[in-house]
């Protein structure tokens, strides 16, 4: 099998985790700053940092139009928490000239579960990954309040005060989670990634 | 963060482990976080692209100029900085005053910072950061001052520079040290491993783990003297992970201008084109102090042990 080259959006943020489970998954990772590197990639991961300030420097570098043009070519991409915010259609909580891709039919609310002091670890069973849950890691996350119709509710919190809050989705290439699986180790949701970018190309 | 590599078996979720502290400031990297005074200065800081701001009564430049004892900021104050803006908030404590720690902590501050820019309240201990649940970021000059940090808890490293002066050269000097310091780890052999957590005083383990890594366990920042796009960006190719800056910005002739591009400086640290074009027009930088021209006793880089 070939190793799909995938970037890892690097205007801030963890970028460096991600390009490393990436790889540990059996892609080519790499880090994209700006348009011609995104025109060499196959799919797109948006990290984990703070939506506000990658929604600014996206703007500042040009980046929105061409990822926008990929994402409605067909590129996977996936996002993790500021990542998610970034693939939402509608953001609550956000800064009024905040604004994500063309990305998933989503409210998302930002820093839903509140703030550091409740950032917390817990299991989430999501759909399509097997060998049992994967151990979250939500960290001043977002969750999602509404989907549109075409979108697949992947996975949801299952104890403590927000049970039942969805926190992974997937429409079509593009995929979201509000938690940071590039935080633990174990490499079972970038797999998945990977081999949606596989069937893609 | 192999210590915390256990998850819990139950489905309950937990607060305050390592990993959601640690994990907190992977979040902040690449990133700026700039001190502010008002809940105006906030939101001209999160305009401008800020991943952070850090709550504080007095910039360090003032602290200096003003003298007398420095402590943690009035809660009304820290409270308006949380209600104006949307991303997260630090606070500065007192080393070893672990009580302004507990009151920012109930506040929901994001992150203390157990700071030497406020006046010591304990010359032997600093805070005992494993008992809480905020995450804590703590300066240091060289390596084993910030593997004694991570020891106490701490979950994010800023290398100290010499705050509230406008002059870089103690940051550049403090991240060079600690990236010699780590380097010099890994050519070491194993067995001459102990002598050296003996001489970083600090733990063997940790120690260990870095000359295996040849990083820290934590993220590390740079601080101290930063104040313009180019000095933020020569940090990051210095091996920072992203930038403070104190008085750089609201001590400079235009505040939101030189915020903007110090963000995007940080982003693109590499790339001298993007680097000319945004340090142009920026006005006056903040005018700044020598380092050698201050006298020791008022250094603020040698509190903290």
């Amino acid at each position: 099998m070939t190793a799909p080259v995938i970037g890892v959006l690097a205007l801030q943020g963890d970028v460096r985790e991600h390009v490393t489970a990436l790889t540990g998954a059996g892609a080519q990772a790499r880090p994209v700053r700006r348009p011609a590197e995104l025109d060499a990639v196959d799919g797109l991961v948006i990290p984990g940092g703070e939506s506000t300030t990658i929604s600014k420097l996206v703007d500042i570098f040009e980046m929105r139009e061409p990822i926008d043009k990929r994402i409605a070519a067909g590129m996977p991409v996936y996002g993790s928490c500021a990542g998610m915010i970034m693939l939402a259609t509608e953001v609550l909580d956000g800064r009024p000239d905040q604004r994500g891709f063309d990305g998933i039919e989503m409210t998302v609310r930002r820093n839903a579960f509140g703030r550091q002091v409740d950032s917390f670890e817990a299991p989430v069973e999501v759909t399509g990954i097997t060998g049992g849950p994967l151990h979250a890691v939500f960290i001043r996350a977002p969750w999602v309040e509404r989907v549109g119709d075409t979108v697949e509710v992947l996975g949801t919190v299952t104890d403590g005060p927000a049970a039942g809050r969805i926190v992974a989705v997937r429409r079509d290439n593009l995929l979201a989670t509000s938690f940071h699986p590039e935080l633990t180790g174990d490499l079972r949701l970038h797999a998945y990634f990977v081999d949606l970018v596989r069937a893609a190309g | 963060m192999s210590e915390t590599t256990s998850p819990n078996a139950s489905a309950t979720p937990v607060v305050g482990t390592a990993r959601v502290k640690r994990g907190m400031a992977e979040m902040l990297k690449g990133g700026v976080i700039m001190d502010v005074v008002t809940p105006e200065q906030a939101k001209i800081a999160e305009d401008a692209g800020a991943v952070a701001v850090m709550a504080l009564e007095r910039v360090p430049a003032d602290i200096r100029a003003q003298g007398g004892v420095s402590r943690m900021s009035d809660p009304d104050m820290i409270d308006g900085i949380i209600e104006a803006v949307s991303i997260p908030v630090m606070a500065k404590a007192r080393i070893g005053h672990f009580v302004e720690a507990q009151i920012l902590q109930s506040l929901g501050v994001d992150y203390v910072d157990e700071s030497e820019v406020l006046t010591p309240a304990d010359y032997a201990n600093h805070i005992d950061k494993w008992a809480f649940t905020v995450p804590f970021v703590c300066g240091a000059t060289n390596l084993g001052e910030a593997l004694r940090r991570i020891t106490e808890g701490a979950a994010m490293i800023r290398s100290k520079g010499e705050a509230g002066t406008g002059d870089v050269s103690n940051a550049t000097t403090h991240m060079r040290k600690i990236r010699q310091e780590i380097r010099r780890l890994q050519t070491l052999p194993a067995d001459e491993l102990f002598v050296a957590a003996k001489e970083l005083q600090a733990p063997y383990e940790l120690v260990k783990e870095i000359a295996e890594t040849g990083k820290l366990p934590v993220v590390l920042f740079t601080a101290g003297g930063i104040a313009t796009p180019a000095d933020a960006a020569m940090m990051m190719q210095l091996g920072a992970e992203g930038v403070f800056v104190g008085s750089g910005i609201f001590k400079s002739g235009n505040p939101a201008q030189r915020a903007a591009a110090i963000v995007k400086a940080t982003t693109f640290h590499d790339d001298p084109d993007v680097l000319a074009k945004v340090s142009r027009g920026l006005g006056e930088a903040m005018v700044g102090i020598n380092v050698d021209d201050i006298p020791q006793p008022h250094r603020l880089a040698d509190r903290g042990w």
